[in-house]
């Protein structure tokens, strides 16, 4: 049994944004930390470590600066790492990034015990749309915004968070979920972890090491690959002060006035 | 001598920084007003290892080095010094007495207990009439031939960590020898005191001016019996025993030192950006320029002087055969020093609102003048460093 985690190195807003004159991030000047989200995807897959002993894979696809964060992964448990780093797979949409990670899934290879583990969304594009491609592609039952996880027996029972409310869902192995931070909190890394992690496993996927897979064609990777056209990034006018207003009445008066109301 | 941190190292610093302001920080003042001992802290810490961060993994240990166990220190010291103080007794004073000395079963019954933080480790050898002067030990352990069991009477004082820890170093009078003169000298052993043994208890806890989390007592002996098998190291050398642990336990503390510093000048240079006087911040004051200059240089020799004895006490664990007692005193000396200055002088650029408790800088000014005295006062490293200049 193994739990595939998928982690996505992202720049750190906490810190200074900078942008370039073309209004895209420039990721250069930015420091980098792992996506938070992700973080819980991996302690939910150390977690099902903890109960099962499955073997947790972390899986990334970025430039070779990338291991960095991987190997912090192994340094909080992960027993191995893949980094899917070429570059025919730069420029990548949401679509064509899913295609290159389910690829490098299915070489890692998905088990009928085997649970792939995603962050709900990354905080630089915001898109939400990965985790759920990749299940697609993998042919694997998803569940997104898992707020709680159950293992019992060939399934897994999932909490997930609505907005107004939880769903409880059973799915059965192999499937795919996308975390959110309310599951749980992401341990840190440990001292020995730390010093045992450059040592244990990392593999690099490389076009030549995927290209075989029926997903990867070169109409389906890459810029080429990407059905998304960006026409124009901008950063948005900051809005300015509201205005107060005294009464409940005053602001009804002023809705119905615009035909708001 | 090349302080270029390793990758590992750099992992390791950056997990001691995000646990130190994520976990320990936010219990500082707590622990400091309710001279609380943070024991859910320390169950954290065990959890990663930073129990055991430089003994080999086979006795239970983290595999890291001596440089990751003062950068631990050094992290914690940072935002609370109490929580540094806890790691540096704990591994210093008693796991690495035991590791150096002690014999192949007693390594495997207390490394990995220690080392997985299921027991916390303390050392006593300070009494009432023996501080500096350690040669004038009262307690006394005397052979019951009969039951093979050593029995302990006496009283130990100041003993860091003492109310929570399960294992104890304890030195202790055996008997008199003759010195090289012929004059008659105390003969001094080490043992190994668990907390359960019959006729040992901890006594009075000390209210202190710092370091107020911190568990000092008072330990009594009244016929404390031991196996035999609890001697740590040859019978007659736990002087030279105590004074070597104490070269490690100096650099903990040095590293202490420095961590308070550090934690200090971070919150200072915060601080003066945000307060203004005169219509500008009192950054913009040359005053305030030159004293955070002088500051962060004192507080970077130190932290050189620091490393470089955690290197040297590395060469050591390497199999070197080395001491590294100079390095360490130097380490302490100035670090110690360069606390107590820096968080006097960060406390100044505070003003009224550093006298406060709505502030860290008078808790970590309070903690900083312990590490002027604990583990050899400032005037010992002196003694330590000129001994050395005129042998």
């Amino acid at each position: 049994m193994k739990a595939i985690v998928c982690v996505k190195q992202v720049p750190d807003t906490s810190g200074k944004v900078a942008v370039k004159p073309d209004g895209t991030l420039d990721r250069a000047s930015m420091a980098t930390i792992t996506n938070p989200d992700d973080l819980s995807a991996l302690e939910a897959a150390l977690e099902l470590k903890e109960q099962t002993g499955c073997e947790v894979v972390v899986v990334s696809m970025g430039p070779f600066t990338a291991e960095g964060m991987l190997r912090e992964c192994i340094a909080r448990g992960a027993d191995r790492a893949v980094l899917i780093s070429g570059r025919e797979f730069g420029g990548s949409d949401t679509f064509a990034t899913s295609q290159i990670i389910a690829a490098g899934i299915n070489k890692i290879g998905v088990g009928p015990e085997d649970v792939v583990f995603c962050g709900r969304q990354a905080i630089d594009g915001d898109t939400a749309q990965v985790g759920p491609q990749i299940a697609e592609k993998l042919h694997l039952p998803q569940v997104t915004y898992v707020a709680g996880i159950k293992k019992e027996g060939d399934s897994l029972i999932c909490k997930r968070m609505l907005e107004d409310g939880y769903m409880t869902l059973k799915v059965k192995t192999p499937c795919l979920l996308t975390c959110i931070k309310e599951l749980n909190t992401p341990r840190y890394m440990s001292v020995s972890g730390i010093f045992e992690c450059y040592s244990k496993p990392l593999e690099i996927f490389d076009y030549p090491a995927l290209k075989d897979d029926p997903l990867i064609e070169t109409d389906t990777i890459g810029l080429k690959g990407s059905p998304t056209n960006v026409f124009k990034s901008f950063t948005p006018p900051q809005k300015g002060a509201g205005t107060m207003v005294e009464s409940a009445s005053a602001l009804v008066g002023i809705l119905n006035d615009k035909h708001l109301i | 001598m090349d302080f270029t941190l390793s990758k590992e190292q750099e992992l390791v610093q950056k997990m001691y920084r995000e646990f130190a302001e994520n976990e320990v920080k936010p219990l500082a003042q707590e622990v400091d007003e309710e001279e609380r001992f943070p024991e859910e802290t320390v169950k954290k810490m065990a959890k990663l290892g930073m129990m055991g961060i430089y003994f080999p993994k086979e006795y239970g240990g983290a595999g890291a080095d001596v440089l990751s166990y003062v950068m631990a220190v050094e992290e914690l010291s940072k935002v609370c010094g109490t929580t540094g103080v806890i790691v540096s007794a704990h591994t210093s004073l008693c796991a690495a007495p035991i590791f150096e000395n002690g014999t192949p079963a007693q390594k495997e019954k207390y490394l990995p207990k220690l080392c997985s933080g299921e027991w916390l480790g303390a050392f006593g050898l300070t009494e009432p009439g023996a501080g500096t002067d350690a040669q004038g030990q009262q307690t006394v352990a005397v052979l019951d031939e009969a039951t093979d069991e050593w029995v302990l009477n006496g009283s130990k004082i100041f003993i860091t960590n003492a109310g929570y820890a399960n294992v104890f170093i304890i030195i202790a009078v055996t008997g008199t020898v003759l010195d090289r003169r012929g004059r008659k000298q105390k003969e001094i052993s080490a043992f190994i005191v668990e907390r359960t043994d019959p006729g040992f208890s901890v006594g009075k806890h000390e209210k202190k001016m710092g370091i107020r989390g911190s568990s000092t007592c008072e330990l009594i002996f009244e016929d404390c019996r031991i196996p035999k098998d609890r001697m740590l190291g040859a019978k007659g050398k736990g002087f030279a025993l105590a004074m070597k642990t104490l070269d490690g336990g100096r650099i903990g503390i040095a590293s202490q030192a420095l961590g308070i510093a550090e934690g200090a000048l971070d919150e200072t240079v915060a601080y003066v950006k945000e307060r203004k006087q005169f219509g500008r911040s009192i950054s913009a004051f040359q005053n305030t320029q030159f004293e955070l200059a002088e500051m962060k240089a004192r507080v970077d020799a130190a932290k050189y002087l620091v490393y470089k004895a955690a290197l040297k006490k590395q060469e050591a664990m390497d199999g070197a055969k080395i001491r590294y007692s100079v390095e360490a005193a130097e380490a302490k000396l100035i670090a110690s020093r360069t606390a107590s200055d820096v968080t006097r002088r960060c406390l100044q650029l505070f003003g009224g609102y550093g006298y406060t408790r709505d502030y860290p800088i008078e808790r970590m000014m309070r903690d900083a003048k312990i590490t002027e005295i604990y583990e050899g006062t400032s005037e010992v490293q002196m003694m330590v460093i000129s001994g050395d200049l005129l042998k």
